[in-house]
This record gives structure tokens, sequence and C-alpha cells, in this order.
């Protein structure tokens, strides 16, 4: 018989899949957190890849923001009904309310920072131990040194110090009670694998990722954010309608758009492979704030 | 295109994460804003720092060195890599090892003033223990020798030496400077009597993983019972192949029971497949009704391995708390999870020699030769085998925490070293 050769795809996907069978077998109560992104969304192709023709052994958790983009909701729900698994919703609103939290201010006002809140009132409420999530370690510095098993406390904090030795692709997911485990499938790859993956795979994704009009508000750095009525504008604020995508998808007023007549997975291919700007840094606000912005938030129970 | 991973292992200033930074930033893997970050702290000299482009947490950059395993892409025309940065520091070997375990390749970084230095043996005797082939020796800082190929010459003999020595793969020996770019991603004009390829060349062009040359070895992850209308009976047993390649038909015992059955089914994505091959991911639905769990191994009835609860195996220690003989611990190999204890350290290895010394207890960072008893039996290869099949962890069962790598050495008595301790007793 001749040696198969594997393309560098089919080994990602492999190791996802027996990361996600090794929580499924590990955890008595584990959670896939659902944002509506690109990467969660391949996540959740990859979950039908590892327990079909079962059901998923979690459910998909969502945290809403409420500053998200409607399309995405829109396309969760549905993505939720055609799997036929189960989706649990909790929203910033209540958290905020709940816990009389303070709104954040701003011009651009984003709730990303309370979304932690929420995600440590949810894994409390339902007891989950494991959480898995779409992160990537090529994102930013601090996560590309994150265990694909991350062990946190009963406040979600992340001890870079503190971390397991990870061996061989054995993963330990013993925990304490009170410590929950943030598991991270895709780790290895990158924003450009996985838009090689979702070519692949056919995977559908909402509309927002390929090129459209929009109306933006340009930004003192030149970035363009989203009109919606989260956004505090100001009269002199200038307002542009151009051809844009976006290339991360989360909270509406953090995320910028690039300008991108991008129609096709293709076409977003080779616009990455020509992109001079990473992912995080052409769309994410909240990382620029201090270099260490990324291993401050993880510190503090942060995905 | 495929994929390699690689280890990058050398002393705290040969430069390093210097050079992966000059891998990133010639094969144009950097982005602008993580550039413009980079000058934001550039040097009074002008010239951007490549160093940071690896030392991602805070307590690096105020320590300047790097205190834990990162990981890197890069993607070239040919390949995609995966990048292992294990630290060099004698107190990191935990992480060397860590880092080695999955890589098909190290790169064994030497400062060309310097030469082959105590860290470079210890560097390279674990990253062999480990499992791995492909050496590079990598000689840097040729830019502050002058580019002098006598001093490469010399560098490479004795690492030569050292490989023979201990009868260890052959090195690909590369001179380069990380700091300049010189062999790093593009040939050198100022090393010309050099004539091999430059490092990034040779990365691409080594062979890349192959699992499919040993016998077949899967392990049980999951059991998938829908229990629908549709699929009442439905049983599949959900896991990775380790090794080796499966076929519809085949004839499989599982372990450890050792039930017979005959594969009836090999699903892939859902789809009825002929045969697949590690590393897939698959479901193995078997002709009997036999009971399969997870933690147990599906394998070819002519090729299984003997469930053993008795096995030497050579542990690098990982944990502050050392170890004593005794010492009652979980073994996970992959996805089974045994009690085990350790009734006997045999001896401890020399990691600047491989020589033996006896030993009473391992301390962190120690690499030791043990006995080990499981309450269980495994089905285990030897280490040497089956990278797959061969190698666990060993788990702390109060705290959780993973406290050694195994590499089982020998899973028959026949092979044991020194004769067998006292029995060991369990309660389960």
């Amino acid at each position: 018989m001749s040696t198969p050769s594997f393309d560098y795809l089919d080994r990602l996907e492999a190791e996802a899949i027996h990361i996600l069978r090794e929580v499924a077998g590990q955890f008595e109560r584990p959670a896939l957190l659902f944002s509506g992104g690109k990467d969660s969304i391949v996540l959740t192709r990859l979950a039908e890849k590892a327990f079909r023709p079962g059901r998923f052994p979690f459910p998909l958790v969502h945290v809403d923001t409420g500053h998200n983009f409607p399309e995405v909701l829109q396309y969760r729900d549905q993505l939720a009904e055609s799997l036929g698994e189960k989706l649990i919703v909790r929203k910033v609103e209540d958290t905020i309310k709940r816990q009389r939290l303070r709104e954040p201010g701003g011009k651009y006002p984003s709730r990303n920072p309370l979304q932690t809140y929420t995600l440590l009132e949810v894994i409390e409420e339902f007891e989950f131990d494991a959480c898995i999530g779409g992160a990537r370690r090529d994102e930013e510095k601090a996560r590309a040194k994150e265990r694909i098993f991350s062990v946190r406390d009963e406040f979600g904090q992340w001890d870079p110090k503190r971390q397991r030795p990870e061996l061989w692709n054995v993963y330990n997911g013993r925990i304490q009670k009170g410590e929950n485990v943030r598991v991270f499938p895709i780790s290895n790859w990158t924003e450009l694998d996985v838009w090689r993956y979702i070519q692949r795979e056919n995977i559908a994704l909402p509309d927002i990722y390929f090129g459209h009009e929009r109306r933006c508000v340009v930004l003192p750095t030149g970035q363009l954010l989203g009109l919606s009525e989260h956004l505090r504008l100001d009269e002199d604020d200038e307002i542009v309608t151009r051809q844009v995508r976006f290339r991360t998808v989360g909270d509406s007023t953090c995320t910028a758009a690039v300008e991108s007549d991008a129609a096709t997975v293709e076409d977003i291919i080779q616009d990455l492979l020509l992109a001079k700007v990473s992912e995080r840094g052409a769309t994410r606000l909240d990382d620029n704030i201090s270099e260490a912005g990324m291993e401050d938030r993880k510190r503090n129970g942060y995905f | 295109m495929d994929l390699l991973r690689f280890i990058t292992c050398g002393s705290v200033d040969d430069g390093k994460s210097t050079l992966i930074g000059r891998l990133l930033y010639d094969s144009e893997s950097v982005s602008l804003d993580v550039l413009a970050a980079l000058e934001k702290r550039q040097a009074s000299n002008g010239t951007v720092d490549l160093a940071l482009l690896t030392d991602g947490l805070r307590a690096e950059r105020e320590q300047g060195i790097t205190i834990d395993v990162a990981y890197k892409y890069f993607t070239t025309p040919r390949r995609k890599f995966i990048i292992t940065d294990a630290p060099g520091h004698v107190q990191y070997t935990r992480n060397m090892v860590t880092g080695a375990s999955n890589a098909d390749l190290a790169i064994v970084l030497v400062d060309a003033r310097q030469g082959v230095i105590e860290q470079t043996r210890r560097h390279t005797l674990i990253a062999a223990l480990l499992g791995i082939r492909h050496f590079v020796l990598a000689v840097n800082k040729m830019d502050l020798v002058g580019y002098d190929e006598a001093v490469f010459a010399r560098i490479a003999t004795d690492y030569a030496e050292l490989t023979n020595h201990f009868n260890l793969p052959v090195a690909t020996a590369i001179p380069l400077s990380a700091l300049n770019g010189d062999n790093v991603v593009k040939k050198s004009v100022l090393l010309p009597w050099y004539t091999g390829p430059s490092l990034l060349e040779h990365l691409e062009s080594v062979p890349g993983a192959s699992e499919t040359a040993a016998p077949g070895r899967f392990q049980v992850q999951y059991v998938i019972r829908p229990q629908t209308a549709e699929l009442p009976d439905y049983r599949g047993y959900a896991g990775q192949i380790q090794s080796g390649q499966y076929r519809r038909g085949d004839r499989v015992t599982v372990l450890p029971s050792g039930l017979q059955s005959e594969i009836e089914a090999i699903e892939v994505n859902q789809q009825e497949v002929e045969t697949a091959s590690a590393p897939q991911a698959v479901v193995l639905r078997l002709r009997d009704d036999v009971d399969v769990s997870r933690g147990d191994s599906i394998v070819p009835l002519a090729e299984a391995p003997t469930p053993t609860r008795e096995l030497e195996a050579t542990l690098c220690w990982m944990s502050e708390h050392p170890l004593w003989p005794g010492r009652k611990l979980l073994v996970q190999h992959h996805s089974a999870l045994v009690k085990a204890a350790i009734p006997a350290i045999l001896y401890k290895v020399n990691v600047h020699t491989f020589a033996r010394a006896a030993a009473d207890s391992a301390q962190l960072n120690d690499i030791v030769r043990v006995r080990l008893k499981t309450a269980l039996p495994l089905a285990v290869d030897t280490y040497l085998e089956n990278r797959a099949s061969g190698s666990f962890i060993l788990v702390d069962e109060l705290t959780g925490d993973t406290v050694a790598a195994g590499l089982v050495e020998a899973a028959n008595s026949e092979y044991f070293t020194l004769p067998v301790g006292p029995p060991v007793a369990f309660s389960i």
C-alpha cells in the first residue's frame, strides 16, 4: 500500500478533532463558546466531524454584548437550528444590571471587558468544567504561550507561570473544584489556515465577512468603524460610505472594517496573501491600549 | 503542502529569539503593525530587535529572557512551519522536553565564539532522547568571528564527535548570522566558502512527519452512541489513528481485554472509507458487540502489543516536589488513565554525558529511569518503536498537575535492567 501524504490542513483538522474528543472524554459539563465569528464557526464544523452521527456532547454558549452585528445574531440562530444543537445565550446587559457594573464610556464604548463578567456568570450557572474557544496562537504574543488545555482558577484567571507542561498530544484536563479549563482546538492554525479551511469545506459565513457597502466613521487612526446606534458621534466626525468587509467579528463598537471588495472566500485569501497588517492590528481597537493588553485581560479571566 | 514542526534550542545569549525573528522577518511573515510596535521599542541605533517578536510575556520583556515554551507559525510556498521556542536555561529542561516532544527536527544553536558547550550537549541529548531524528547545527554569530571558515569547521567537527560518540543522527551544520540575516533565509555572499543550503532551504527540504511505517495503533477517545430512532444500535469508536493504517475487514483485538473482532466500517467525517491511516481522526465500528470504552486500544491482531502492568520508563521530572520511590500517581497514556506506583528509581541520567548514576529521588528537571507498576494493564510499545504509543504523562492525583513526561523503555520484564522491586498494593 502506498504511503498517503497528508496536507497540512488535514493534520491541523485531525489535531483539532482529537482535542475536541479529549474534551468530550475528560469533562462532565463542557461548553463550546460560540461568538458567531469565523473561528467559532470552524469549531462547529470540526465538532460535526468529531461527534456525528451523535449529538455534540456540549451546548453552544454565546455571550451577547448587545453590540453585536445583527447579521451575526441571525446567522448564530440559523446555525444552531440547522445543527439541531442546544444554544445558550447570556447577555452582558443583564450582568450589568445584576452586578451594577458601570457601562463603558467614551466615544466608542466597548463592552468587550464586560464580557468576562458574563462569561464567569454563565460558567457558574451551568457549572461548566471546560469551555472550548476558537482562539489561535498566531493572534497575539501572549496567546502564543498559552496551552491548548489552559487551566483557570475560579476567577477565570490565567497564570502564565503556573501552566502545565503539554507533552506530545496528551492533554491533561484534571482540575480541582472551582477550577475550569479553557480549551483551544485551533491553537496551531493561522488566520490564513482558517480561511483555507473555510474554502475547502465550503463553510457558509455571515455576510459581513465579505465586501459590502457600509456607512462608517473614520477614526483618528484612519481605521473605519461601521456606524451603529452605540457610537457617540460628534458633529465633526467624518462619515463615509465605503466598500468594506470585517476580518474579525467582535463587538461592533471596537471591531473596525477594512476596505475590500472581496466577494468570495478565494478573494479574501488573495487579500490576505497581500495583506500587510495582522488581523488584530487591523481591526481590534482594544489591544492597542497597551502592548501587554491581551496578557492583562487574560490574567483577569478573559478568553 | 505539508507541515514541519521544529524546535530551536540554545543557551541564553546564543541569539535564538533573534534567529526565529529573522526567519519570520525574512520570510515576510511579520505584518506592518507588529513591526510598528517593535519599532516603538527599538534600540537607539535604529535597528529592530527581532527577538521581541517571540519574547511575548511581560515578565520576559522585563528580564530579557524567554521563560516558557512559545509557538510561532510561518508558511512558505513549500511548507507550513510550527516553531517551538523553548528556553535554554539550566533550570528549564522541562520546557525543552515539552517542546521536543512534538518536534520533527531540532535546530541546535551555538555561538561561533564559544563553540560546543555543555548546554549544547544537553540540548542535543534531550532532543535525541525525545525521538528527534533530524538535527541542524546552526553556528550563529559568524559575523563576530570574521566569517572564518576554520572556526565553523572546528565547531562542526566537535559536534560530529559528540553525535558519533552517542550514536546520534548526523546533523546538518550551517554557518549563519541571525542578526544580519546571513544564510538564514538567503544565502550570504559573506560566506562564499559555504556551499550548502541556507537554513530555510534546508527546513523546506527535510522529510516531514511519517507515522505510517509503524504497526496500527488506535485508542478510543469517545464512544458515539446516538440512540435515535434511525440509529438505535449504532456504536462508533471515535479516536485518532496514532500510527500505521487500518482497513475495513481487518482482524483486530481490543486491549487490554483481548477480545477479538473485525473492523466493520471506518468512517471519516461520516463517510465510510476503505482505509485510513495516521494521523487521521476516524470512527471505527466493529463487527461484534464487544465491550469497548474510552482508553481501550483497537489494534491489528497480528501486530498487537502485550498489555502490561509493569514497565520500565525514562521520566523527565517536572515538579518542584521531588519524586521518591513508592510514590503513587496517575498514568495518562493518551486517553487511558490508570493508577500507578513507582516502586524503584533505577538510576539518574546525566544529561551532559548520558552517564548513569545512582539516585534515591528525582528532582525538578532530572531525567531518571524508573520501574512503574499500573493498576490496570496498558497497551504500550517502547518509545523507540513508537513515539505515540510509547509516551505517557504522570499526573499528581491531588493537584491534577502534570509532574512528569514518560518514555516507555521496556514493557516486557525480560528486558528489564534490574531485578523487580517489592510488590505494590493498589486500592481503587
